[in-house]
């Protein structure tokens, strides 16, 4: 009966979460009005056959839309590496950027 | 604008969401893009996503051309935070919701009381307040932050004694997670070495790594239950992507080296730790695992080298051999010191270059590395196809004693030695 009391008495305990960092907005970069006449990156991880399927997306380009320019390029290294250097590349060159396949 | 596989998308949202991008453009193709033919991909490409029912191509074009309307933003609350205290309840509700939150790892686990997290905070001279740590389930993760309480609440959980929280710290402090989130499955592995052992009554003997020791066993288990709680949640499909998953996962195959049967110096020694310090050290992976019995006077070469050409060529190898294993490796081949083994590892790991490039793990993470220069992967990759090249280097490759000596086993698991950490610090 005790045990059964002790049960239903409510008590306290500490959560046992960590704290969450706050999270800063990113404003995306602005849309393009259309495709046409742009030069559009694709962008290859290296991870799990991406550039064989980005070769896909470019041949889609080259039948659907032949006025979109499309520049296949690989990460300058792993994935789970940071690469300004391409980052810049396209800024300068380029009008968007697709990126895939990724996780 | 990105293209991921379908089983990523709570992984996807999540991520863009955390990193401040919640109008991040997306779209979904079908898993797995591995292995697939060009005509199996192009067919993804002419498709349709598998979530949205909509034509690929047309969510990509719709994605770099479509202005933001902001409403993904409403979702995100921008400043957050984590009470100290779970809303009061009966002990059975508690565990109810402890269970539904997914803060355990579905076994039972001892309620955190504020009694029971003092008892633990009374065995280190660190404040409960004060900030030990940062920790996330992999690099795309943003870093959650933990104080002194909040590593005593999951040592309690996990069932640990008071005079285990010097280490349960230290494995904190590494901020190296047991819960780990890659789609590979990895586990954590724990290795205690010095006078830390004795004092918890630690297990470096006969069943070591098996749940026949109260320290061995509740340690590792807070390592787990800290990692998924202190880095925001493990939970599968959105903070967890391990295919398959990993027993070992349980309790960070956590153990002591047996230093007094050891013939060679212990494993912190060879990591700037006098023999007088306690330490613990964290490795990960810890996916395969071969094993065999002795070491064989005609063909132990051979053996170990087929142990290791079966091994996972991405995770280096580190050996846990018995004392007698230990002891027969240096009768067989002279190693008395552990250096002497590793140099002669790392000699005798080989794989011919075509095989070794053409594993996808390696296709995935050293190849890339490779072609833009660096050493000594852009070395191998000159090697032409039938040449035997080294799969590790030396300094990936380790050794730690452990085993009571019922016989002279010993195994190889493949795991990246992460760091070795003072237990001393955190008492």
């Amino acid at each position: 009966m005790a045990n059964q009391m002790n049960g239903s008495q409510k008590i306290s305990v500490l959560n046992p979460v960590g704290y969450p960092p706050k999270i800063t907005p990113k404003p995306m970069a602005p849309r393009l009005e259309s495709l046409d006449g742009k030069t559009i990156y694709l962008v290859d991880p290296r991870f799990d056959d991406s550039g064989l399927f980005l070769r896909q997306v470019r041949d889609w380009f080259t039948e659907h839309m032949p006025s979109v320019t499309t520049r296949l390029v690989e990460m300058s290294s792993v994935y789970t590496k940071d690469d300004p250097k391409t980052w810049e590349t396209i800024k300068a060159n380029g009008d968007g950027a697709i990126i895939g396949v990724g996780h | 604008m990105a293209l991921h596989t379908h089983v990523f998308e709570k992984v996807v949202k999540t991520v863009t969401r955390i990193h401040g991008m919640p109008e991040a453009r997306y779209a979904f193709v079908p898993q797995p893009v591995m292995g697939k033919t060009a005509q199996q991909l192009r067919a993804y490409v002419d498709g349709k996503d598998p979530l949205s029912g909509r034509p690929v191509m047309q969510e990509v074009i719709e994605g770099l051309t479509r202005p933001a309307n902001g409403d993904r933003g409403k979702e995100i609350t921008f400043d957050r935070s984590t009470p100290r205290w779970v809303e009061k309840d009966s002990e059975e509700n508690l565990h109810r919701l402890f269970l539904d939150n997914n803060w355990t790892d579905k076994l039972p686990i001892i309620l955190p009381t504020e009694k029971r997290v003092e008892e633990m905070l009374a065995r280190t001279s660190h404040k409960p307040d004060e900030v030990v740590g940062h920790m996330r389930s992999n690099q795309f993760r943003v870093l959650w932050e933990f104080t002194v309480e909040k590593v005593a609440v999951n040592a309690v959980m996990a069932g640990a004694r008071p005079e285990y929280f010097p280490v349960i710290l230290a494995l904190a402090t590494t901020g190296v997670s047991a819960r780990g989130s890659t789609t590979s499955s990895m586990a954590a592995m724990v290795v205690v070495n010095g006078p830390i052992r004795d004092e918890v009554k630690m297990n470096s003997g006969t069943g070591a790594m098996a749940p026949f020791n109260h320290a061995n066993a509740t340690i590792g288990r807070a390592y787990g239950l800290l990692s998924q709680n202190l880095q925001g949640g493990s939970l599968p499909g959105d903070s967890y992507m391990g295919s398959q998953g990993n027993n070992y996962m349980y309790n960070s195959v956590t153990f002591a080296e047996n230093e007094e049967r050891s013939p060679w110096e212990p494993f912190h020694l060879q990591h700037g730790f006098k023999a007088t310090d306690s330490t613990v050290s964290v490795f990960t992976g810890c996916r395969s695992t071969a094993f065999t019995l002795g070491v064989r006077e005609k063909y132990w070469r051979e053996h170990v080298r087929n142990m290791l050409r079966g091994m996972d060529a991405h995770s280096a190898p580190t050996f846990l051999l018995d004392p007698i294993a230990a002891r027969q490796f240096i009768d067989r081949g002279g190693f008395d010191t552990k250096e002497k083994f590793i140099q002669w590892i790392y000699e005798n790991a080989l794989m011919p270059a075509g095989e070794y490039w053409d594993y996808q793990l390696i296709q995935n993470y050293i190849y890339p590395r490779a072609t833009f220069g660096e050493e000594p992967y852009a070395s191998k990759l000159k090697a032409a196809p039938d040449e035997m090249i080294r799969m590790f280097k030396p300094e990936e490759i380790h050794v730690v004693v452990v085993g009571g000596e019922t016989n002279g086993y010993w195994r190889i698991i493949g795991c990246n030695y992460q760091k070795t950490v003072s237990v001393d610090d955190w008492r």
